[in-house]
């Protein structure tokens, strides 16, 4: 789906810094009305700092922030966090304990003004449309993890909220109810009509949630774009190792590229020169115990094997060399070939399996 | 298993000491009540008077310690105003300032011809000491920094992820700080006010001081005790046992559950 530049205009614009003792935050982004945008970073990027300061727990050094036709900050305008109508969904809940859920999902409409009776008929309204009704009567203590964060976002929703934001939501979740709830988000988010912003340090919870990503490093924005085009092409080494990709950065030459790290890597790319990524997944690396004879595969290097770990189905090899890659192999050729730590191996990949993009932070990363 | 190791006897022997000195009073206290005679006693007037002034008092004292030491304790935890350090020792020097001094220092300054006090006689005709309001001041004077200890520590230490949450739910200051902050602080508040309210019943130097000792008026238990010991011991004692009693149960209210798991932090 396409966003148009009206559409924009009527949803999240952000831009600004925001500083946090020595560390400080510098970004854009425009999110539509009905859109996910998903923040993925690692920690301490930054990502936490920005949805506070969007809600204005946390104030901008300079720079703006609107929705649709209001300003919430600018130089002139000031708006405190209280009349800004962003709901929150938190990392660590926040609901609060003395209240229960019902009243807690109330807590929006009863500081508004709303008499208890109403601002419970409200409530009971958002908690059954959310399918939560059997929790009205609980105290947050008696909720598991993944029903907190249910009424958490409950009880954002309920407060009428132009723009959603959520803090990690599944961060301090046990896997099986990472799942649940990352299937009650998928529902209920598509069914939010303005613009939210995800922030994760999860890859798969941004791919499954997000329309959009942005990848932050260090109070900086890498990398923008869809769940998909990231996952194929990633701009930093970070985003590599979360989705699994071998990447190096290097020059193109004509069909090689001279990696910054050491070796050549033979490329099929429409690109003609200059500062580019190499990414390969490490199921497209072969593994052999001796020099590959009579092939037409072209990028052919030798390595030792420096750690070796069981995933699911396969074994992934971290093998030392020009270039260090990531490798998978299945646990039979671990036997047949008698693979280990500190063995020497051969490692070989077709050209047409790399990919080979420009790499737009090339100048960015040479100065700092 | 760790068998528990031996004290070493010249601990042991002190503690023993200590522990005698403070418990042997009040058994004696406990023996020599006049048991027979507390119903007639305790409905004495002059003894029924002190009764109810005391609680009265206290009571009242507490409640102005909660309506101005709340939001206190809530300034000097949560608020940025230069200066605050000071104004914290300030405020909590009745801690460990003797009484009577304070009784004293009330009296230059609400006093008939006190800094504030000859106003408010010039003005409005109102003179404050030796009257059951001096009372109430005295004691309030006295025991409200300990609410405030108590309230501002909880303040200091509550979630503030909470006030957060709230402020994105649309609530004013006002509100989070009524709906959310105070609920989440309720077992201190109710420690700090138990607290308080012994205080002031016991309070004895700052109200013979600034209130005087009229039956009826300002003579409080403490004050009533301390004249019966002269003329009526019998009336002394049972007074004295009253307090005993409010005393404990005071401690068991602090350690018991409806002032909740934290109590005091």
């Amino acid at each position: 789906m396409t966003v148009s530049r009206t559409d924009r205009e009527a949803g999240l614009r952000f831009t600004g810094r925001v500083r946090r003792g020595d560390f400080e935050l510098d970004l854009s982004l425009e999110v539509a009305r009905g859109e996910v945008l998903g923040v993925l970073g690692p920690n301490g990027s930054g990502k936490s700092t920005l949805l506070q300061a969007i809600a204005g727990l946390q104030p901008l050094v300079s720079g703006s922030v609107r929705v649709g036709d209001h300003t919430w900050q600018d130089d002139e305008v000031l708006v405190p966090p209280e009349r800004r109508r962003a709901g929150v969904v938190f990392q660590d809940y926040r609901l609060f304990p003395h209240l229960d859920v019902r009243d807690n999902v109330a807590f929006a409409a009863r500081s508004r003004g709303v008499r208890r009776a109403a601002s419970r008929v409200l409530a009971q309204e958002w908690l059954e449309r959310l399918g939560l009704a059997h929790l009205v009567a609980r105290r947050p203590s008696q909720l598991s993890g993944g029903q907190a964060q249910r009424v958490t976002l409950a009880r954002a929703l309920a407060s009428g909220p132009e723009v959603l934001l959520l803090d990690e939501p599944m961060a301090a979740l046990d896997a099986g109810a990472r799942i649940d709830v990352r299937s009650f988000l998928r529902e209920h988010l598509a069914a939010f009509a303005g613009p939210v912003v995800l922030v994760t340090h999860d890859p798969l919870e941004a791919m499954v949630l997000a329309d959009r990503l942005l990848v932050v490093e260090d109070g900086h924005l890498v990398q923008q774009g869809t769940p998909a085009e990231v996952a194929r092409r990633p701009a930093s080494s970070y985003v590599a190792r979360l989705v699994g990709l071998n990447l190096w950065p290097g020059s193109l030459e004509g069909s090689a590229v001279a990696l910054d790290g050491g070796g050549v890597m033979a490329v099929a790319t429409d690109v003609t020169s200059g500062p580019v990524l190499v990414s390969l997944r490490p199921s497209a690396i072969t593994v052999h115990t001796e020099r590959p004879e009579h092939t037409s595969t072209r990028n052919v290097w030798a390595g030792t094997i420096a750690s070796m770990e069981v995933l699911a189905d396969r074994v992934r090899l971290q093998v030392d060399a020009a270039p260090s890659a990531l490798v998978d192999v299945t646990p039979a050729a671990v036997a047949e070939l008698g693979l280990d730590t500190d063995v020497e191996v051969w490692l070989s990949a077709k050209a047409t399996e790399t990919e080979v993009y420009l790499d737009v932070r090339h100048n960015h990363r040479s100065t700092s | 298993m760790t068998r528990p190791r031996r004290t070493p006897w010249p601990l042991g022997t002190l503690a023993f000491v200590g522990a005698l000195f403070l418990v042997l009073p009040l058994f004696g206290l406990l023996l020599r009540a006049p048991w027979s005679d507390l119903p007639e006693i305790l409905v004495r007037p002059e003894v029924r008077d002190a009764l109810v002034l005391s609680l009265v008092c206290a009571s009242a004292a507490t409640v102005i310690s909660l309506v101005l030491g709340v939001p206190l304790a809530w300034v000097l935890a949560r608020s940025a105003v230069p200066g605050l350090r000071l104004v914290r020792s300030l405020v909590t020097l009745p801690l460990v300032l003797p009484p009577v001094v304070g009784g004293v220092a009330l009296l230059l300054v609400l006093g008939r011809r006190g800094l504030v006090g000859q106003y408010l006689d010039l003005w409005f005709g109102i003179t404050i000491p030796f009257t059951t309001a001096a009372v109430v001041l005295a004691e309030t004077f006295v025991a409200m920094p300990f609410l405030v200890i108590a309230v501002e520590g909880a303040f200091r230490s509550a979630d503030q992820g909470y006030d957060e949450a709230a402020a994105t739910l649309g609530a004013s200051r006002l509100t989070v700080f009524r709906r959310v902050t105070l609920p989440l602080i309720r077992p201190a508040l109710v420690a700090g006010s138990v607290l308080c309210w012994a205080r002031a019943l016991g309070e004895f130097g700052a109200t013979i001081t600034f209130a005087g000792n009229l039956q009826g008026v300002t003579r409080t238990m403490p004050l009533a005790v301390y004249g019966a010991m002269e003329t009526d011991p019998d009336a002394a004692l049972a007074m004295s046992l009253v307090l005993l009693l409010v005393s404990v149960v005071v401690l068991f209210a602090l350690r018991g559950r409806w002032v909740g798991q934290g109590g005091v932090s």
